[in-house]
């Protein structure tokens, strides 16, 4: 239309032509993420389920699991992630303000706190494979040293346990990889200046995944390593 | 409505808050509460869950009503699976199934 000028003017560069202007783009992308972390929530609830029916059957097997497990290390991994939630929730910030230069910065500390969690995982999943407790025909399991004596443990049903370990932080550790993929393509972009104060949605919505996979540890952490450890 | 600037101070304390509450979990696991352990570690979890949903993923401050209706509806499902499936095992004899 010739005779409207006012909507030619008000364009952002960043601005989808199918949305009616920047808010409503903002909302569906953000609808749009908090559907996707919902069936996030179904994925890994499969998972949480499958825990909770076997450690219910076999709660003495997974006691003397989880008791194997460094807890020192889960802490750490626990205070690291939500130290990375924190770098993320400020780099939003920094972009709603329109910093670059900070926002570059924070989204570069929370990839290396994403990359030091997945590190300390890396050394207690290589102490797993050196202590037999792998999944599979090498499995092995000395029960006296974990657990008390007068309890029977079935090594079967530890196997359970462990697998159970694996699968639970394998893909929770899958999604910290693609969440250090994602920032550093948003480290670039932030870097060559593409967000500011009127567009900053890829790293709101990248925030919200982060910060989900940080829920998921959150659980992870008193479900895996802190079943049974009374003295 | 452009979407609400959360102050620094209050990222902080959540913080804060967050990493007291993960020594409090480790530390409370070494004490003998009975059955109480795990009520008490997922508790502590819960609160940890719904600071980082309310204060870092900003539901707390979120303008669309569409977005309160999707996380209630996740929370939703994920008891409905856990609690159905518990319903059942936990009424038959033990590892039959």
């Amino acid at each position: 239309m010739s005779d409207s000028p006012a909507i030619v003017e008000s364009h952002n560069p960043a601005q989808q032509h199918h949305f009616a202007d920047m808010e409503q783009q903002r909302q569906a992308a953000s609808l749009g993420m908090w559907l996707f972390l919902a069936t996030e929530v179904m994925f890994f609830g499969g998972m949480f389920c499958a825990y909770l029916i076997y450690r219910y059957w076999y709660y003495p097997e997974f006691a003397a699991g989880s008791k194997t497990l460094d807890i020192w290390l889960g802490a750490i991994n626990t205070g690291v992630l939500i130290c990375s939630s924190l770098t993320v929730a400020l780099s939003v910030r920094a972009a709603q303000f329109g910093k670059r230069k900070l926002l570059v910065t924070l989204l570069v500390a929370t990839i290396l706190l994403g990359l030091v969690f997945l590190g300390i995982k890396g050394v207690e999943w290589a102490s797993k494979f050196e202590e037999h407790h792998v999944p599979g025909p090498s499995f092995h399991f000395e029960p006296t040293a974990h657990s008390h004596p007068n309890t029977k443990i079935d090594p079967q049903r530890i196997q359970i346990f462990f697998s159970l370990y694996f699968a639970m932080t394998g893909i929770h550790a899958l999604h910290m990889v693609i969440g250090v993929g994602l920032f550093a393509v948003l480290t670039f972009y932030a870097w060559k200046g593409r967000y500011n104060s009127a567009y900053y949605t890829p790293i709101e919505n990248a925030g919200l995944y982060w910060h989900f996979v940080d829920i998921i540890w959150i659980y992870l952490f008193p479900l895996l390593y802190l079943i049974d450890r009374k003295k | 409505m452009s979407e609400h600037i959360v102050s620094i101070k209050l990222y902080y304390a959540i913080w804060i808050a967050l990493l007291v509450l993960t020594g409090i979990t480790a530390g409370v696991a070494f004490i003998d509460l009975g059955p109480f352990n795990t009520v008490v570690a997922l508790v502590i979890a819960t609160l940890k869950a719904v600071l980082v949903l309310l204060f870092f993923m900003h539901l707390k401050y979120a303008s669309e009503k569409m977005t309160s209706v999707v996380v209630i509806s996740a929370i939703f499902w994920l008891l409905l699976l856990l609690a159905l499936s518990l319903a059942d095992y936990s009424t038959r004899p033990l590892g039959v199934s």
